[in-house]
């Protein structure tokens, strides 16, 4: 199923391209050039990557990492699985739908960065602030699509599962859970990004230690370089963090029809897989052309 | 096939299923109205009626999916109320759960029943044999055609051993040669369950061939239930008792 030769050409692809962004900021921050944008006041990419590999043989470069990567895992967690069992619980209980759907409508819409205050307020350490921030960012994002994902599923599923006499858990572990993953996990992707906007943006305005603490910090004093290996950071973090979420997602989703998540090929499936679909069951004289019911 | 001898022992015998002057439908949308049927242990009783006639709806009700809106259901001369184990229910299409494997959707019945695994694989083995999938045991259901899907789907619902099967036009979407090779095979693994099956198409060739009776639905009633000659014969197509039946069939569909 893949073909290496292209597969490696788009890799190549992708660095080349980064490398010409990169290449055009050493070149217009080298040059001094100000044309309405003013690049003269902005490190040049090799400035920052020295102040990178000064920062990355220091002690603190690593303790601001992994406090902003606990403090973020821990928000996510907490948020994905509270959001499942809110969406879920939302989605099958009417009752649960009328004592949460108002109030969760109406915090909804409040950016979680917003609530600083009631974090200073309601917790007593920074650090339980900003993971309740972080929580909140991705709460909403799980919750809304786990919501819909349950009430999208294909109803002959439970049927089929009470027919059989399951029960409310029964059909809760092998059909809602299960079916409802997909778009669990584009929540989860949402939720991912915006904890990471949120726990930054908290660390800016309250953090000790922390990727966000140490950009402003470097803002602060001047050190334009500094700023920049912390957008870096936070850049690469973010990336490798909703990568992770991605693959998982992929890993658990691997039952959905194919197609939908190889978006370069253009191989039509009928002349792929035609020839090893035949019947060989028992009944006499079954050719079954698969097109139709797929 | 000895295990597959120990799924059928425990349902020699069908269940009887019994409409007393039941109104059938959602709530506020009445589809069938003063519908009295008797479903014998064991029986084959085809459902035939133009689309749109009610028929699924019966055969929720007949589920315990669907509570009758007036009247009364009996199974075995007990109210039936709720969905049971005892009671499969086979759909037209896309009731396998996706994300499991043929194998692992025909172990599920079995699940919920409380078998040990070791059982639930051997039982679901068998029965995947039988429909002759061994061998697309380990794919999932994208990835086996159609008709596969629906035999696996038999597998599912004979597996745990029910006492009555109610199938909804569990071959409407195949093709025709496929659907006659599906039929053969129904008769083939329904053989020694003496499971009661009530078995809704609205192809009337099918329902001749498979029931032993056939009910005709029609402007939201039940129009009449007609004993079927010479009943799982593919030679009997000509037989003169049987080409007045579908006759009849087909005129009081038209009308």
């Amino acid at each position: 199923m893949s073909r290496p030769a292209p597969r490696l050409a788009r890799y190549a692809l992708r660095g080349a391209a980064l490398a010409a962004a990169l290449g055009l900021w050493q070149l217009l921050t080298g040059l001094d050039i100000d044309l309405w944008l003013r690049f003269s006041q902005f490190p040049t990419v090799t400035d920052i990557a020295h102040a990178f590999a000064d920062r990355l043989t220091g002690a603190d470069y690593w303790t601001d990492l992994t406090d902003s990567l606990t403090r973020i895992l821990s928000g996510f967690l907490l948020a994905a699985v509270l959001g499942v069992a809110g969406g879920v619980l939302v989605a099958r209980s009417r009752l649960a739908e009328d004592l949460l759907g108002p109030l969760l409508e109406v915090v909804r819409p409040i950016p979680a960065i917003a609530l600083v205050p009631v974090a200073i307020l309601l917790f007593p350490s920074n650090e339980q602030g900003i993971v309740f921030i972080t929580f909140t960012a991705a709460f909403f994002p799980v919750l809304v699509s786990t919501r819909h994902a349950v009430r999208a599923l294909t109803p002959v599923w439970e049927e089929a599962l009470l027919t059989m006499g399951g029960g409310r858990w029964r059909i809760l572990g092998s059909v809602v859970l299960p079916g409802s993953l997909p778009g669990i996990f584009g929540g989860l992707s949402v939720g991912i990004g915006v904890s990471w906007i949120c726990v930054i943006s908290a660390e800016m305005i309250s953090g000790q230690y922390g990727v966000g603490y140490r950009t402003w910090q470097d803002y602060t004093i001047v050190n334009y370089p500094g700023v920049f290996v912390g957008m870096v950071t936070i850049g690469v973090l973010g990336w490798l963090t909703s990568t992770a979420v991605e693959l998982l997602g992929r890993r658990l989703t691997r039952w959905l029809p194919r197609t939908s998540y190889v978006p370069g090929a253009r191989v039509p499936r009928r002349t792929h897989g035609a020839p090893s679909r035949t019947e060989t069951g028992p009944g006499p004289k079954e050719e079954v052309s698969r097109e139709q019911f797929v | 096939m000895s295990s597959s001898s120990d799924v059928r022992s425990p349902s020699l015998t069908g269940t009887r299923l019994t409409l007393h002057g039941a109104a059938l439908g959602r709530p506020g949308a009445p589809v069938l109205d003063e519908v009295h049927l008797d479903v014998a242990p064991g029986e084959i009783l085809t459902v035939v009626g133009s689309s749109g006639c009610g028929k699924s709806t019966l055969l929720r009700t007949l589920a315990g999916l669907l509570p009758p809106l007036s009247g009364e259901i009996t199974q075995n001369g007990r109210p039936l109320t709720a969905p049971s184990a005892e009671r499969a229910l086979v759909f037209q299409e896309d009731a396998l759960l996706p994300w499991r494997t043929l194998l692992a959707n025909v172990e599920l019945p079995l699940a919920v029943k409380g078998l040990p695994r070791a059982e639930r694989r051997i039982r679901a083995e068998a029965w995947l044999e039988r429909v002759g999938l061994a061998e697309h045991a380990r794919r999932r259901p994208h990835g086996v055609s159609g008709g596969q899907r629906q035999r696996a789907q038999l597998a599912r619902a004979l597996a745990p051993g029910p006492r009555a099967i109610l199938m909804d036009e569990p071959f409407g979407a195949l093709d025709a040669q496929t659907r006659a090779g599906m039929q053969d095979l129904l008769v083939e693994v329904l053989h020694g369950t003496g499971a009661t099956v009530v078995f809704v198409t609205h192809d009337v060739d099918e329902a001749l061939f498979l029931g032993d009776r056939v009910a005709l639905l029609g402007a939201g009633r039940l129009i009449a239930v007609r004993d079927v000659p010479r009943p799982r014969e593919r030679a009997a197509h000509d037989d003169p008792a049987r080409i007045a039946l579908r006759r009849e069939v087909l005129t009081s569909l038209g009308s």
